[in-house]
């Protein structure tokens, strides 16, 4: 793995011509993203997935209906932090991507934006109806109909809203799915990388960014 | 950073290394960003960042392109169309009656009004009449939504200077009331309570002893809250002079709702333009003086107040028996005579009004949808943001209530 | 509401005009007098609320009728202007100097219908659609279903595991094949 890093890095530097000046190139890292897999023995590995389990944090990015239902979670009725779950306002420190709703085509930019900055292992709950097939509005020509198809998704709530109870069975489930270990989004993106990046790029035609947005 | 060259972008994906003639020095700025507005961007004091659409301070999925000398704003640019779900084109493709479910999710944290324009403007031009305790029960659940989004609206507004603790208590009281609407019609956010001909179900047993019950809490948070909020002296240093809107300002621009009154224009609509029973009620508009943020903040603990008054009120006046729904032709093939027509209410955020064409057939012709926050997202809050600080900017756009799912439906 | 409609129409030619409710009143006019009629209305009858600029989308006609609503503040009347401008080149004078709110309004419509209003500030920068590149989409030859399964991947619908159907497909399949497309053909026939 590391030798094929070095390969591409070597071609890169042939073709940057060293400039004084920053160039655009160099807020951006260029190479796609890599798998992980589990470095420790099978007993410290479980004892990981139990500590990562009870501390999930969630990205602060309500992008669309359900996000009225995030508040009574995070506050005193369904106090939902007695489990470890906290809103972060930036994807950097946040493990959780809640995607409440549908997504219109220029939501998903940003969603596929954020989610790529957030850092291996991390996981991707869809809410509502609207992620799993398009909901009440499967015939709009600017909301997506399977989100799957864009991002690896580990758990669907059902429900349009779904109550706040819902989404804490929902966390209960992916916290069983995170203890037996099977809940590899970050890894399954990594490996698909190339049929995920074609579906994007079939729907988001304004594509100005660099492919990997590390 | 956004780059609007996206001719050279597409081609290599990085500025300055690949071409198809061949290799090139990295490009200055100015051809990379949008042209501004007699800026000199060149010059190193300007800094241009998104208050973005993944921001835990901007009321709902909106952005706001700002043009930063240090710390003062010296341009902000409104993005909306994040939540643009096509809402006028799909309901030409639903039949009227299956039009209410999709109506509702126009506005997420006051669905109601909607729903009630929605079925008034069907009913008239269908010539329908509803019975009377129907028209009361609509004028209840509107103004229960109103105090739940009020309610949620006061917390957002102290979380945005920074005092947290009265965001929780206001988003449990909500959650009281959700659970009224909840046993009233089965659902907490979406109601899809208010039909052509009446209202789908009558009040359940005992529901008016809850209610009074959640109003006397509601009463007792806004008095702790007046203590704790108002009071305060960061807040008040903070708030005072901030975000003042000139009188001058307000038809132009077709400011309406608190953000109007609190500049000293008092247009309501429930008092102007009456619809459902709101002419046999007794309240009165409330004005300020001083339209900054501090003096709409304190209009809407106010409407609070009146809104509880009210549905104490029409508890009271309400006919005790009665039908509540008239019945419907068959609904699927039901054609509502051609004819167009305008009918208004007031949300909490404002004057919401919905323009109905029909031609005759099973499918709306043309809806369309005028949200309050239209104006005062897209052009007001660019003006007012001009020479703020950064840190004041949430302050002011959560104190003019934008909504961005009714800005772009 | 009589008074004001023969004052106008001492001034201006009114093609059509229905008085909807004791408070909403319908003018149909040409499209080279709205801006006129907008400033009279505006600066000597009091009619300074604009509520919003609308449009629809007739095909069959080949038009597109545009509506402006105004409100009084002082007699409470809304007043709705409707015109008719050519489908396959519709450009009409704008009114953002009359009310600055309206650009925004003008804006919506340039990206949703195609209609061009010369001089509206930031006409072209796309508001609600990003990367749009097909035809104005509230049009009424835009078909949202087709655009829909085409570029979005829609997800099969769901498979019905009702006893009597499964048990009816697999013992007798030509049979229940020739019921259910006449079910289906009666059932069509009722609805038109």
């Amino acid at each position: 793995m590391s030798e094929e890093l070095k390969e591409t890095q070597e071609k890169e530097k042939k073709d940057i011509i060293e400039t004084e000046e920053l160039t655009y190139a160099d807020y951006f890292c260029s190479a796609v993203p890599q798998s992980v897999s589990p470095k420790a023995g099978k007993v410290i590995q479980k004892f990981y997935n139990w500590a990562q389990a009870n501390s999930l944090w969630v990205l602060g990015f309500g992008t669309g209906c359900g996000s009225i239902e995030i508040p009574p979670l995070y506050t005193a009725r369904y106090d939902v932090s007695r489990y470890g779950i906290f809103p972060r306002p930036t994807p950097r420190q946040a493990s959780v991507f809640i995607i409440s709703g549908y997504a219109s085509v220029k939501t998903l930019k940003r969603i596929i934006r954020s989610y790529e900055q957030m850092q291996n292992p991390k996981f991707v709950m869809g809410l509502g109806s609207c992620t799993i097939n398009g909901g009440m509005y499967f015939d709009s020509y600017n909301t997506i109909n399977r989100l799957d198809y864009y991002l690896p998704v580990d758990v669907y709530i059902a429900g349009c809203m779904p109550r706040p109870e819902a989404l804490i069975a929902g966390f209960n489930k992916l916290k069983d799915l995170i203890k037996e270990g099977k809940a590899e989004g970050g890894n399954i993106y990594a490996e698909n990388f190339e049929w995920y990046k074609a579906n994007q790029k079939k729907v988001i035609k304004d594509w100005d960014m660099p492919d990997y947005n590390w | 950073m956004r780059s609007k060259n996206s001719a050279v972008i597409n081609e290599t994906n990085r500025i300055g290394v690949l071409t198809p003639e061949g290799p090139q020095t990295a490009l200055s700025w100015e051809t990379v960003l949008p042209p501004s507005s007699g800026l000199d961007l060149e010059s190193g004091k300007y800094l241009k960042i998104w208050h973005g659409p993944q921001h835990p301070g901007v009321t709902g999925n909106m952005a706001l392109e700002l043009t930063l000398e240090g710390d003062i704003i010296r341009e902000c640019k409104t993005h909306v169309g994040y939540l643009h779900r096509a809402f006028e084109k799909l309901m030409e493709r639903r039949k009227y009656i299956q039009c209410f479910p999709i109506v509702c999710r126009i506005c997420v944290p006051e669905p109601d009004p909607n729903e009630y324009l929605f079925a008034a403007a069907v009913e008239e031009l269908a010539h329908m009449e509803i019975p009377e305790r129907a028209i009361w029960l609509r004028t209840l659940i509107l103004e229960m939504v109103r105090v739940a989004f009020l309610t949620m609206g006061l917390g957002g507004q102290a979380g945005s200077f920074g005092l947290g603790p009265i965001g929780q208590w206001a988003v449990t009281h909500r959650d009281y009331l959700l659970d009224l609407f909840e046993e009233l019609t089965g659902g907490r956010v979406y109601h899809m309570y208010i039909l052509p001909g009446g209202v789908r179900r009558d009040l359940p047993e005992g529901f008016t002893d809850r209610l009074e019950s959640v109003l006397k809490k509601i009463e007792k948070l806004i008095s702790s809250v007046e203590k704790v909020m108002f009071n305060n002296a960061v807040f008040k240093a903070r708030a005072k002079g901030l975000g003042v809107i000139p009188p001058e300002w307000v038809v132009p621009y077709g400011i309406t709702g608190t953000n109007a009154r609190a500049a000293g224009v008092p247009f309501d609509v429930r008092k102007n333009n009456p619809y459902l029973v709101y002419d046999q009620l007794d309240f009165e508009i409330l004005t300020g003086t001083a339209s900054d943020v501090y003096e709409r903040t304190s209009l809407r603990k106010e409407e609070i107040l009146q809104s509880i008054r009210l549905i104490r009120q029409i508890i009271e006046h309400m006919p005790k028996n009665g039908p509540v729904r008239h019945k419907l032709p068959n609904v699927l093939n039901w054609k509502v005579p051609a004819g167009e027509t305008y009918v208004r209410a007031e949300s909490g955020r404002g004057e919401l009004g919905y323009y109905l064409v029909s031609d005759g057939s099973e499918y709306p012709r043309r809806v369309h949808v005028r949200g309050p926050g239209y104006t005062h997202a897209m052009v007001v809050l660019e003006k007012l943001a001009d020479g703020q600080s950064i840190a004041d900017l949430a302050g002011i756009m959560v104190s003019l209530q934008t909504c961005p799912p009714e800005i772009e439906r | 509401m009589k008074e004001l409609i023969k004052r106008i129409e001492s001034r201006f030619t009114v093609l059509h005009h229905i008085e909807q409710r004791p408070d909403l009143l319908f003018l149909s006019l040409e499209a080279n007098e709205i801006v006129e009629i907008l400033t009279y209305l505006r600066d000597i009858e009091n009619y300074q609320h604009l509520i919003m600029i609308s449009a629809v989308d007739h095909l069959e006609h080949q038009v597109f009728q545009l509506t402006y609503l105004v409100h009084n503040y002082n007699k409470n009347i809304d007043i709705g202007i409707r015109t008719n401008i050519d489908r396959n080149n519709p450009v009409i004078s704008s009114v953002h100097h009359l009310w600055p709110a309206a650009q925004v309004y003008q804006r919506e419509l340039h990206e949703l219908y195609g209609i061009d209003f010369p001089g509206s500030p930031r006409q072209d920068d796309p508001m609600m659609l990003e990367g749009w590149d097909n035809i104005p989409p509230m049009r009424r030859d835009f078909d949202t279903k087709k655009y829909s399964e085409e570029t979005f991947f829609p997800r099969e619908g769901r498979e019905t595991y009702d006893p009597r159907k499964v048990m009816e497909e697999k013992s007798y399949p030509k049979e229940s094949e020739i019921k259910y497309e006449i079910q289906k053909l009666s059932r069509d026939q009722r609805n038109k």
